[in-house]
């Protein structure tokens, strides 16, 4: 007993440094940016001044950003930012898993595909922008790709077009997200249907019922979100800084997934052949469920790159290119540029509870499983 | 037990940011009148070390390196440390700059757009010396134009030393290409509007355009040349509403100027855009003067030859300038170098060392012009000793960095619904929002 003690004195002593640095460091810095996003800091000119007297202005930065009409690029930098992880997710994990399938057929080479995929991940963001930018050009690379072949030249503004598709109001937003609920609540509850939780079937109708209710009473008698109509939409520019950014990333989940697929016995996939089954329903009937965790745990990993693009888009786009704008590119013009830095600091504390949806539903996770095993 | 240490170290991480959040100074700023601080001028020999703060790198870079040669053959005891942050036009420099002032360590002289970017940011805070005894010692208001010591003081003083001159509004082209195509200089941006179809219907681009910042370059030569420099000054001293009719009539004409334009200007560098005329593309181009320093040194062509340059439609006679400049930071570590460094900047010999390699003009009015082998450069500076000189908004003279920063949000928003009124109104909301009114 009296050892252990000692050891415990021995480990907290060895905890308590870092502790103490993370604490500050992280966490402190956390906590003052928050702070700082809850006053008037660089609103006044003077703001620069020695001793500067901040005054608490509640959530004004905030409603602001939501609300004034100066943040228009605010509010599209967010929908960028929505697409951008969306299609870096969908493209990086669905050319991951096709090149893992390809591999797991072990062609010749292997080894050298293998490295050759993933070897872009090795390169930084600011390396992989610069190449690409040439390659976007509109007047280089890619675009004169089709002149070798006899074809006309592509005009294509990959970085620069200012075309917009999938426009939405951003006054629906609300009705967007409410229907996005049921849909979720829909699958969620489909699952709960088939494992037959009552519980939980109940819970996710009364939320539907909420969301429903928030289209058809809520929207329609509360003042809308903006007193006027304001287009958003998927911005073509941001094509561009996506392939890049799938080309980086997809060599990351193409490993991960080798390695589920190497875990997976050969007698599974022996007797699905014995059963008749297909390679590619071998594949999506079998292999990927059997994956689930490493899908997951891509997701959670290939989501907080989404959130990061900042030195990407400033190598491929630069900063003042709006069309291709990310919150966090704006965050630094704003606050370094502009000097608003209470404004800049309730962006960062958007941009940080954006990164908390990615992952909470991480640590809930790690959390269950960590409970399996110790049961 | 493990429990609870858990449970207490998650407890002193969650109450660390409260700790913090209670650190912050909050002192009264006092009255509202600002406390002037002079340079004290005690003649003493300086020593130590010297930090210059830049973002001249690159092709700049031989410029300032010639300037610090000349100092530290000057002033033997003082090592010059040349901290150059890179970056076009001091986006990242002055992010840097931003931090140190902020966290109290102030590089010794710091580069900066002379006029409202230093003034609207750091003067109005309260962290430049006042330098109007060097100005008086030096002789300096008598050789400075009158229009740039407006520019570079407030009532309460003087701010910063300009090292070089450059000119914004110009409009560049190929006299022998104009001939082929038929068409003459444009004097006012109607004249403009009428031979732009002529030049489309030849397959020419009638205005070449570059990347994002060179748009809002195009905008501020537009609206000089549809206003006029007085009516462009009231703009600025808030005696002119930005929603006013003639501030409406600018994004008009700017937006009927924007339909002659290539359609992939935004992922072209502001050279690229030169480059279109020079290889007859395109029949003109909106840039500053360091357009004459691209095409004499790196294409090495002549000017009046290879390309030729009047000032942009509408703006006869007005000279829009803008310059970089050295300051005086309040808590600089070593004053004493400080203020020999700024006597070099502003000297004729300092000023002549430096501008030749920069693409430049002197500020001063009695510069020795064989020096300067760009021939551009010779009209420039007959152009800015006699022209109504403004200040530029896009390089920092006319509006502080806040005003700036939003101005290109403006112009984005604008670049996508092409709606004048909006963008008049929106000019209004930051202009009050900066403290123009």
């Amino acid at each position: 007993m009296k050892k252990t003690r000692k050891e415990l004195l021995y480990a907290i002593l060895i905890v308590i440094p870092s502790i103490i640095l993370v604490g500050i460091f992280i966490y402190g810095f956390i906590g003052n940016t928050i702070y700082v996003s809850f006053t008037d800091w660089g609103r006044n000119v003077g703001g620069l001044k020695e001793n500067v007297q901040l005054n608490f202005i509640g959530l004004s930065n905030f409603t602001d950003l939501f609300n004034g009409i100066l943040h228009q690029r605010f509010r599209q930098d967010l929908v960028n930012a929505f697409f951008y992880s969306l299609f870096l997710l969908i493209g990086a994990m669905s050319l991951g898993l096709f090149l893992a399938i390809l591999l797991d057929r072990s062609p010749r080479g292997e080894n050298f595909f293998r490295t050759l995929f993933i070897y872009p991940m090795a390169l930084s963001f600011i390396v992989t922008g610069t190449i690409w930018r040439w390659l976007l050009a509109p007047n280089g690379g890619i675009n004169v790709l089709p002149s070798y072949f006899g074809f006309n030249k592509s005009d294509f503004l990959w970085l620069s077009s200012r075309d917009m598709i999938f426009q939405f109001n951003w006054q629906d937003v609300p009705v967007i997200l409410s229907v996005a609920g049921i849909l979720i609540c829909l699958i969620m509850g489909y699952k709960a249907y088939k494992k037959n939780n009552r519980k939980k079937i109940i819970v996710l109708s009364g939320v539907s019922f909420l969301f429903l209710f928030n289209i058809f009473v809520l929207h329609n008698i509360l003042p809308p979100i903006l007193p006027y109509e304001e287009i958003h939409g998927f911005n073509i520019a941001t094509i561009g800084v996506i392939l890049a950014a799938v080309w980086q990333y997809s060599g990351y989940p193409m490993a991960l997934f080798l390695a589920g697929l190497r875990g997976i016995p050969e007698s599974l996939y022996e007797s699905a052949k014995l059963d008749g089954a297909s390679d590619f329903m071998y594949y999506w009937k079998i292999a990927l469920p059997n994956m689930w965790p490493i899908t997951f745990s891509s997701f959670i990993i290939l989501s907080h790159i989404s959130l990061k693009m900042f030195d990407l888009i400033f190598a491929m786009a630069g900063a003042d290119t709006s069309t291709a704008g990310h919150p966090s590119i704006l965050m630094y013009l704003t606050s370094f540029r502009a000097k608003q830095l209470a404004l800049g600091a309730s962006m960062s504390v958007i941009l940080f509870i954006l990164a908390g949806f990615f992952i909470i539903p991480h640590l809930i996770h790690t959390r269950k499983q960590g409970g399996k095993s110790n049961a | 037990m493990l429990k609870r240490i858990i449970v207490f170290a998650a407890i002193s991480l969650l109450l660390l940011p409260v700790l913090f959040a209670g650190g912050q100074t909050e002192t009264q700023s006092g009255s509202s009148s600002m406390e002037v601080e002079s340079v004290k001028l005690t003649g003493a020999k300086p020593s130590g070390e010297l930090e210059i703060f830049s973002w001249w790198a690159g092709d700049e870079g031989p410029a300032l390196e010639a300037l610090i040669d000349l100092y530290v053959s000057k002033n033997t005891g003082v090592t010059v440390n040349n901290a150059t942050v890179t970056g076009g036009s001091g986006v990242n420099a002055r992010a840097v700059l931003t931090t140190r002032m902020l966290g109290g360590d102030p590089p010794d002289s710091f580069q900066v757009h002379a006029g409202q970017e230093l003034i609207g940011t750091w003067v109005i805070a309260e962290r430049m010396v006042d330098l109007t005894p060097l100005y008086e010692q030096e002789g300096w208001l008598d050789v400075f134009p009158e229009d740039l010591i407006k520019l570079l003081g407030t009532k309460d003083g003087i701010w910063s030393v300009p090292v070089n001159i450059h000119r914004s509004n110009l409009l560049w082209f190929v006299d022998s290409n104009l001939d082929k195509w038929g068409v003459s200089v444009p004097k006012t941006w109607d004249e403009f509007l009428q031979i732009a179809p002529k030049l489309k219907s030849q397959g020419v681009v009638p205005l070449a355009l570059g990347e994002a910042w060179t748009v809002n370059h195009l905008w501020e030569s537009v609206a000089l040349g549809v206003l006029g420099p007085d009516k462009w000054n009231k703009l600025w001293s808030g005696e002119l509403a930005f929603t006013s009719a003639d501030a409406v009539k600018v994004w008009e004409v700017f937006k009927n100027v924007l339909e002659y334009t290539n359609a992939d200007a935004a992922s072209l560098s502001w050279q690229q855009a030169t480059d279109m005329v020079v290889n007859g593309e395109a029949a003109f181009n909106i840039m500053g003067d360091w357009a004459a320093g691209y095409m004499f040194t790196t294409l090495k062509l002549t000017y009046g030859e290879g390309f030729s340059s009047s000032p942009a439609p509408g703006c006869d006679g007005v000279f829009m300038m803008l310059s970089d400049s050295f300051g005086l930071p309040k808590g600089a570590k070593n004053e004493t170098a400080v203020i020999e460094w700024l006597k070099l900047c502003g000297s004729r010999e300092g000023q002549d060392a430096f501008n030749p390699l920069k693409g430049s003009i002197s500020a001063r009015s009695d510069s020795d012009m064989s020096l300067y082998k760009n021939t551009y450069l010779h009209s420039a500076a007959a152009d800015f000793q006699k022209d109504t000189i403004v200040g530029s908004l896009v390089h920092g003279a006319a509006a502080n960095e806040g005003f700036m920063n939003d101005f290109a949000t403006i112009m984005g928003m604008f670049l996508t619904s092409k709606d004048p009124v909006a963008a008049a109104n929106g000019m209004q909301a930051i202009a009050s929002q900066n403290g123009i009114q």
